[in-house]
């Protein structure tokens, strides 16, 4: 690791930001530091020894409001194999009803002194809110359906590792647009990376102004997957959706469902991606989710190497604002 | 008490059709004498030379917050904040714990406006009993005590029929019924104004068709009933449209603007800012242009502040569980002058007269005027001094403002009170 090493110390002098917010503020250089700072963390995960001592002595706190398992042990096992400490806080969503506020827990935690906290919360704004007030450097696992940065990130590195571009690749993304932060990250990323994105769905679950950030959009599922290089899948989250905005899951399956039949519409070598957990039967048929096209796994496997990089850049960062 | 001589200012009354160069005597708490100059015979005298004297500013939208929430504002705070931004009179909104639903609660902000001693303080009683939209007050108890006009603002009246009734019924009084407009199904959830900045920070939008939906209902009963109808806080271009065809129509409505819908855009709540969470949202530049056209044009009646303070941690919170509202009575003038003097849209006499006088017929008291006899409830104003704007130093206890930051024109330099200073 020690080429990578001093490559990543030079790379690291570009980075200049305290917080991973959103794909919105960062520009494309910025993301292709990511994604080439991941390129070589990829490796590590495939040696015998999975660990490099890049952040030891730091303390990393995934500071969880939301349930969830698969970013949380994601930014866990990145956290890990550079190292750092790491504490799993699973925190009351509604602070407040309990007398303390958000502000009140990160204080809290400011005071035992962490290097940086992973926030996931079900309200759009929240590590904004934290970041403005903390000196720790904060990673957005995910705020309602703002922005999940480091999804996109990983999505990205995964389009760039099968497609070896992103540039020009045109990729649509399907389901629930207007609550998705992995919609909203990607839109970001892709379109910065210049990507040709299309969002589809019903139109209760695609807001007409999604247009404006530079999207197509569509309500048909035809053309959103004829000439896709790319169909990225959203979960439809039935759980926390009002009734009204799909008459049913049945009615959406067989609308805007993804089965092999339909994919045949699609370019030969598309790529089939989703975020996770997959509703089988619901926006994803099984046969797909699992066949050739399918790239759900990799998208897992990218996520660490991806975490890694950001934990990495952000703690390099963190090292320069202090006095020599 | 020593007689006040106001001396040299440009007195702007527009009741009275009144602008030029006069000296005011104020005697015993009442104007006294109004003259192109008047000797100082040993009264005080206060030197308004350059500066602008008008009838101290009348606020029909105010949450003082008491009683219930002290920690968000007092009437003594709110009074105080009254006096700091030009304000003689407020009207209380009643959504307080009790609510203002019966008399002995509206006794208390009556009495406890008078022990402070700094502003009028006069108030909005509750539409129904407890807010809660399902049975009316008793409209005459209520007025009896020195209720202005009846509304369950924060909460929309959203039954129809009960408005159809408390519309009629408020005839016998000759008051307005206040509606906070907005469509409780369409608005629910709903954070911030629908539109491309919502959808690009995930926020839960709420249309401007939740307040226009309701607008038109409630116009087409006061049409039915003859009753009159007052919106408060409208913010959105089709309810603008809407009251302008019912005013040709001659439906009895009025309706007030708040400066921040005049000044600002959704635009302001840039990355999640919760101190530009208001309720209703701050909506697009269309709609803003349109507002400051239905004042420009008398569709809008007059300006109203909705100031709505609360606690720092209550609004440093995350984005969906921050309180709506803001502190706004020490920010309106300079926000005024901001949005209509400087880009020629009003002039001083007509701001004057959305501040002042119009709320003071719309409310019904006989505030809003310089006419010798009355009141000597006054303010003098510095129009060209710049300040900028630093919450931290505001006399409310609530201390959250999009404004911050922000330099202003357009100074209160005092605020008289039944003729004594008013110390903000």
């Amino acid at each position: 690791m020690t080429t990578a090493t001093v490559s990543h110390a030079a790379q690291t002098a570009q980075w200049t930001k305290k917080d991973l917010l959103g794909l919105r503020e960062l520009s494309a250089e910025e993301i292709r530091l990511i994604l080439q700072t991941a390129e070589s963390f990829r490796e590590i995960s495939l040696r015998p020894i999975k660990k490099v001592p890049a952040l030891r002595g730091k303390t990393v706190v995934n500071l969880f409001f939301e349930p969830s398992t698969r970013t949380r042990v994601s930014f866990e096992l990145a956290a890990k194999r550079l190292s750092a400490d790491i504490m799993n806080i699973a925190a009351q969503s509604s602070s407040l009803s309990k007398g303390e506020t958000i502000l009140d827990t990160v204080r809290n935690l400011e005071a035992l002194k962490i290097d940086m906290l992973v926030i996931r919360h079900a309200a759009a704004g929240v590590p904004h809110l934290i970041a403005k007030h903390s000196h720790a450097s904060v990673i957005n696992a995910g705020d309602g359906s703002h922005e999940h940065p480091t999804q996109a990130l990983l999505d990205l590195f995964t389009i760039q590792e099968k497609k070896g571009r992103v540039e020009g690749i045109s990729v649509s993304i399907i389901g629930d647009i207007a609550h998705s932060r992995v919609a909203r990250s990607n839109i970001w990323g892709l379109t910065k990376l210049g990507a040709r994105v299309t969002v589809c769905g019903p139109a209760t679950l695609v807001p007409p102004q999604i247009e404006q950030l530079g999207v197509r959009v569509t309500y048909k599922l035809e053309e959103a997957i004829r000439g896709a290089d790319v169909v990225m899948l959203l979960r439809i989250q039935h759980e926390r959706q009002e009734a009204t905005l799909v008459p049913s899951l049945r009615e959406y399956r067989l609308r805007y469902g993804i089965d092999r039949e339909r994919l045949k519409q699609a370019k030969p070598d598309v790529l089939i991606m989703h975020p996770g957990p997959v509703n089988r039967g619901v926006e994803l048929d099984s046969d797909v989710a699992d066949g050739p096209f399918s790239v759900i796994l990799d998208q897992v496997t990218n996520g660490l190497a991806v975490r890694m990089a950001v934990l990495y850049l952000l703690s390099g960062s963190r090292l320069e604002e202090e006095p020599a | 008490m020593a007689k006040v001589l106001i001396k040299g200012g440009r007195v702007i009354d527009p009741a009275n059709k009144r602008d030029g160069r006069f000296d005011i005597l104020i005697d015993r708490g009442k104007i006294a004498d109004i003259q192109p100059s008047i000797p100082a015979n040993g009264s005080k005298v206060i030197d308004a030379d350059g500066k602008l004297v008008a009838p101290g500013f009348v606020d029909l939208h105010t949450h003082l917050r008491e009683p219930g929430r002290e920690d968000k504002e007092t009437v003594e705070s709110g009074c105080r904040a009254a006096a700091k931004g030009g304000f003689t009179t407020v009207c209380a909104m009643p959504n307080t714990s009790p609510a203002i639903d019966h008399r002995g609660a509206a006794d208390f902000v009556h009495q406890e406006g008078r022990r402070v001693g700094l502003a009028s303080v006069r108030t909005i009683g509750a539409l129904t009993k407890g807010r809660q939209g399902k049975e009316l007050t008793d409209f005459g108890e209520l007025f009896d005590a020195g209720c202005v006009a009846l509304s369950d603002d924060g909460n929309v009246l959203a039954d129809g029929m009960l408005m159809r009734r408390a519309l009629e019924y408020a005839k016998t009084f000759e008051r307005p019924i206040i509606q906070h407009a907005e469509d409780p199904a369409l608005a629910a959830g709903g954070v911030m104004h629908e539109g491309i900045v919502s959808v690009t920070l995930g926020l839960r939008g709420m249309p401007a068709q939740a307040e226009s939906v309701i607008v038109s209902r409630d116009l087409a009963l006061a049409e039915l009933t003859g009753g009159w109808i007052h919106f408060a806080h409208l913010s959105s271009a089709i309810s603008v449209e809407l009251v302008r065809q019912a005013k040709r129509r001659g439906v009895h409505v009025t309706c007030e603007v708040t400066p921040h819908h005049l000044a600002l855009t959704h635009e302001a709540i840039g990355e999640f800012n919760t101190h530009a969470k208001v309720n209703p949202p701050l909506r697009t530049e269309e709609d803003r242009l349109a507002l400051l056209e239905g004042l420009r044009d008398g569709t809008i009646d007059c300006i109203a502040t909705d100031h709505a303070p609360h606690t720092d941690w209550e609004k440093d919170a995350e984005f969906d569980a921050a309180p709506f509202g803001i502190s706004g009575l020490e920010t309106a003038l300079g926000v005024c002058v901001e949005a209509l003097i400087k880009p020629g849209l009003l002039t001083w006499p007509q701001l004057v007269e959305r501040l002042s006088t119009a709320p003071a017929r719309i409310a019904g008291l006989e505030a809003g005027t310089l006419s010798v006899g009355a009141e000597a409830d006054l303010t003098v104003l510095d129009p060209s001094a710049q300040w900028t704007v630093d919450p931290k130093r505001f006399v409310s206890k609530g201390r959250h403002s999009p404004f911050a930051g922000r330099v202003l024109t357009g100074v209160v330099l005092r605020t008289l009170y039944r003729g004594v200073e008013a110390d903000g």
